[in-house]
C-alpha cells in the first residue's frame, strides 16, 4: 500500500503592535499581572466600540505581501459567534468571506531536496482571546480567566494541504518564523504563544489494487513547539493507518466529520477531544461596529516596494554576490536577521565573503553557543572581526593566527577590557603574528634554529625524520606568522645544503 | 417558511438558553412569524446589487497605535460574578469541551 501524508497548517501569529487591535491597552505578554491590561472595550462591556489599530492592519499587509498573497482592495470584519470563558463578547471579531489577503506561497526545502512552493490559502486579521487557566489538581475547582491577551492582534495564516510530512511542516514553520522576524511583524516567541499552530492531517492511500482512499481529516490543536508539530504529524500518520486498517473509515463516508485532537507532548501521543456539538455553527455576520477597509493598488505597490529583504532572497544574494556555499548561506540566514546583518558588516570591512563566513559560522557561532548569548550581546563587534578577517585576506596573518587574535580579543573582552579595531593590529605585532614574507629573515631564523638543535639535525640525518619537528618549533617561535609547510621545506633544504 | 421545534431547540442551544416545552412551542410560532415578516424582503429584485458590508458609507476608520491607560484590576473584576481578586473565575472548563 502506498501512503501519502497530507498536511495543511493554520498558523496564528501575534503582531507586535504597542496596543491591542481595537483599544489602547498594552499588547504585552504579562501573565504575572493578570487582568491589568484591560479596558471596557477588550472586556467586552456593552456600549463600547472597537476601533481598528492602523499599525495592526499595516503589519498584516506587509506580512501578506511578503507571503506573495493577493491583497484585497475591499475587506471587512465579521463576528464569529461562540461561547467560551476567554471570549468576553461572546463572539470573536475575525474575517470570514472577504479576508484582506489570499492565494500566496512560501518556499521551503522539500523532503526531496528541491525547493517547493507551499501554497497559502489566505491570511486574515482577527483578535486573540484571553487565557484560561485550568485547575490541574483534578478536584474540579474553578478555572481562572486572564483577559490581558484578549484583543491582541492576531494574523491567521492558512496553508493549502501541500505539506507531505512532519519534517516538511517543521520546515515550513521555521521558514515562516524566520520571515516574520525578518519583517519585524512578530517576535514569534512560541513559549509566550506569539506563534501557535494547528495541523490538519490525513492520509491518501493507494492499495495494491490501485484503489485510492483518503482517511478522515484530523485537526491537531495546541501545538506549541516546532518539535511538537513534527512529532504530532508523525504520530498521526501511524495512528490513522492503524485506525483505517481497523475500521476502514474513509473521508467521504456518511457521518464522517473532521475530528479534533489534542497533543500530549509528555507522552508523545494525540488524544481525542470531545467534539463540539453543533460544531462550526459560528453564524458569521458582518460586524456593524467596524467599517470596511479599502486598499488602493498604489498602496499595495508601496508596501511591496518597501518590503524588507526576505530570508530566501538574502540567502540567494549571499550565494550569488558574496560567493557563499548554499550551506553557509543557510547557516547564517537561518540564525536570524541580526546575525545576517552582522555577517554583512564583517564582509564590508574584510572584503571577502567566504573567509568572513568561515569565521562567523565557525568561531562566532561556537562562542555564542558556549556563552548562550545572541549576536547583539556578542563582545567582538562586526568591525573588529572584519578587521581580523581583512588581515587574513591580505595575507598579513595566517587563518590560524586570525583565530588566535579572535580568541585573545574575546578573552580581553571577558576580562572587561575595552577592545576595538585598533587592538587587532596591536595584538598582531605584540604576538609577532605577522606573516614572515621576508625570506632573508626566515632563512636566518632557520639557520639559527639548526645551529641550536644540533642533536635534532643529527637525528634527522640518521633517518629519524620526525626529529625535524623540534627545529620547526624553534623557527615558529621566532617567526610566528611563518607558514609551517614552507618552514619545513626550507629546513630540509638548508640541512641538505650543509651536508 | 415553517420553523420546526428542532430549529428552535438548536437556536436555543447555540444561545445557551434553557426553554420549557411550552416556550419551545411558543417560539416556534413567534420566531416563525418574525422570519416570515423578514422574508418579504425576498420580493425585492437584488440582481446586480452588491452585498452591503456596512450600513454606514464609511471606510478606513483607524486609530493610531498609541497606548491609553487601562482600568485597574479591581475595577475590571468588579462586575464579575466570581473572582479570586486576580482572575475571573468560571466553573471548571473541560479541555476541548
Ligand atoms: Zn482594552
Amino acid at each position: 500500500m502506498n501512503v501519502t501524508t497530507i498536511v495543511g497548517l493554520e498558523v496564528h501569529v501575534q503582531l507586535q503592535t504597542k496596543t491591542k487591535i481595537f483599544c489602547g491597552c498594552a499588547n504585552r505578554f504579562n501573565p504575572d499581572a493578570p487582568n491589568t491590561q484591560v479596558c471596557p472595550v477588550c472586556l467586552g462591556h456593552p456600549g463600547t466600540l472597537p476601533v481598528m489599530n492602523k499599525e495592526a492592519f499595516d503589519l498584516s499587509l506587509i506580512t501578506a505581501t511578503a507571503l506573495n498573497c493577493e491583497i484585497a482592495e475591499f475587506t471587512k470584519w465579521d463576528r464569529k459567534q461562540y461561547f467560551y470563558p476567554d471570549l468576553p463578547k461572546g463572539y470573536q471579531i475575525s474575517q470570514y468571506d472577504l479576508p484582506f489577503s489570499k492565494e500566496g506561497w512560501l518556499e521551503i526545502d522539500g523532503d526531496d531536496g528541491n525547493r517547493r512552493k507551499i501554497r497559502i490559502n489566505r491570511a486574515h486579521l482577527e483578535e486573540d482571546a484571553g487565557k484560561n487557566i485550568h485547575d490541574e489538581t483534578g478536584r474540579g475547582k474553578d478555572s481562572q480567566v486572564d483577559l490581558n491577551r484578549a484583543g491582541t492582534p492576531l494574523l491567521e495564516i492558512v496553508s493549502e494541504p501541500d505539506l507531505r510530512s512532519g519534517a516538511e511542516a517543521k520546515q515550513y514553520l521555521e521558514e515562516m518564523r524566520l520571515l516574520l522576524t525578518f519583517l519585524d511583524v512578530s517576535d514569534c516567541n512560541m513559549q509566550e504563544g506569539s506563534l501557535r499552530c494547528d495541523a490538519n492531517v490525513n492520509l491518501h492511500l493507494t492499495d495494491d489494487a490501485g484503489q485510492k482512499i483518503a482517511t478522515p481529516i484530523v485537526e491537531v490543536k495546541n501545538l506549541n513547539s516546532f518539535r511538537a508539530v513534527e512529532a504530532a504529524i508523525d504520530f498521526e500518520v501511524q495512528r490513522q493507518l492503524k485506525e483505517y486498517e481497523k475500521s476502514g473509515r474513509k473521508l467521504c463516508d456518511p457521518g464522517v466529520e473532521k475530528e479534533t485532537r489534542g497533543w500530549d507532548a509528555n507522552r508523545n501521543v494525540s488524544f481525542a477531544q470531545r467534539g463540539k456539538e453543533d460544531a462550526a455553527d459560528y453564524r458569521y455576520f458582518p460586524d456593524p461596529d467596524l467599517v470596511p477597509v479599502t486598499v488602493t493598488k498604489e498602496r499595495i505597490a508601496d508596501v511591496r516596494a518597501a518590503l524588507p529583504e526576505a530570508p530566501a532572497t538574502r540567502r540567494r544574494r549571499f550565494e550569488k554576490e558574496l560567493g557563499l556555499s548554499t550551506y553557509d548561506a543557510d547557516v547564517i540566514v537561518n540564525q536570524g536577521r541580526e546575525l545576517a546583518s552582522y555577517f554583512e558588516e564583517v564582509v564590508e570591512v574584510s572584503g571577502d565573503g567566504k573567509q568572513s563566513a568561515n569565521f562567523v559560522t565557525q568561531d562566532v557561532l561556537r562562542e555564542m553557543k558556549e556563552r548562550g548569548v545572541e549576536i547583539g550581546e556578542f563582545p567582538v563587534s562586526a568591525s573588529i572581526l572584519g578587521t581580523i578577517v581583512k588581515r587574513v585576506v591580505d595575507n598579513k596573518i595566517t587563518t590560524k593566527s586570525g583565530r588566535e587574535v579572535f580568541s585573545a580579543l574575546l578573552e580581553e573582552a571577558d576580562n572587561d577590557q575595552e577592545i576595538s579595531t585598533s587592538r587587532v593590529d596591536e595584538m598582531i605585532s605584540e604576538r609577532g603574528l605577522e606573516v614572515v614574507s621576508d625570506t632573508g629573515a626566515l632563512e636566518e631564523a632557520v639557520r639559527s634554529a639548526i645551529a641550536n638543535c644540533s642533536s635534532a639535525v643529527e637525528d634527522y640525518r640518521a633517518g629519524r625524520k620526525q626529529a625535524i619537528g623540534a627545529i620547526i618549533g624553534q623557527v615558529m617561535k621566532q617567526a610566528k606568522g611563518a607558514d609551517a609547510k614552507a618552514v619545513r621545506e626550507l629546513i630540509i633544504q638548508v640541512i641538505e645544503e650543509t651536508a | 417558511m415553517q420553523l420546526t421545534i428542532e430549529d428552535v431547540r438548536k437556536v436555543a442551544k447555540l444561545a445557551r438558553l434553557k426553554l420549557t416545552p411550552e416556550e419551545e412551542e411558543l417560539f416556534v410560532d413567534q420566531l416563525g412569524n418574525i422570519l416570515n415578516y423578514v422574508e418579504q424582503l425576498n420580493e425585492v429584485d437584488t440582481e446586480n446589487v452588491l452585498p452591503m458590508a456596512h450600513t454606514a458609507e464609511l471606510t478606513n476608520v483607524f486609530r493610531t497605535d498609541e497606548p491609553k491607560t487601562s482600568i485597574d484590576r479591581r475595577e475590571a473584576l468588579s462586575n464579575a460574578p466570581s473572582t479570586d481578586g486576580k482572575y475571573f473565575l468560571v466553573p471548571q472548563i473541560l479541555e476541548g469541551a
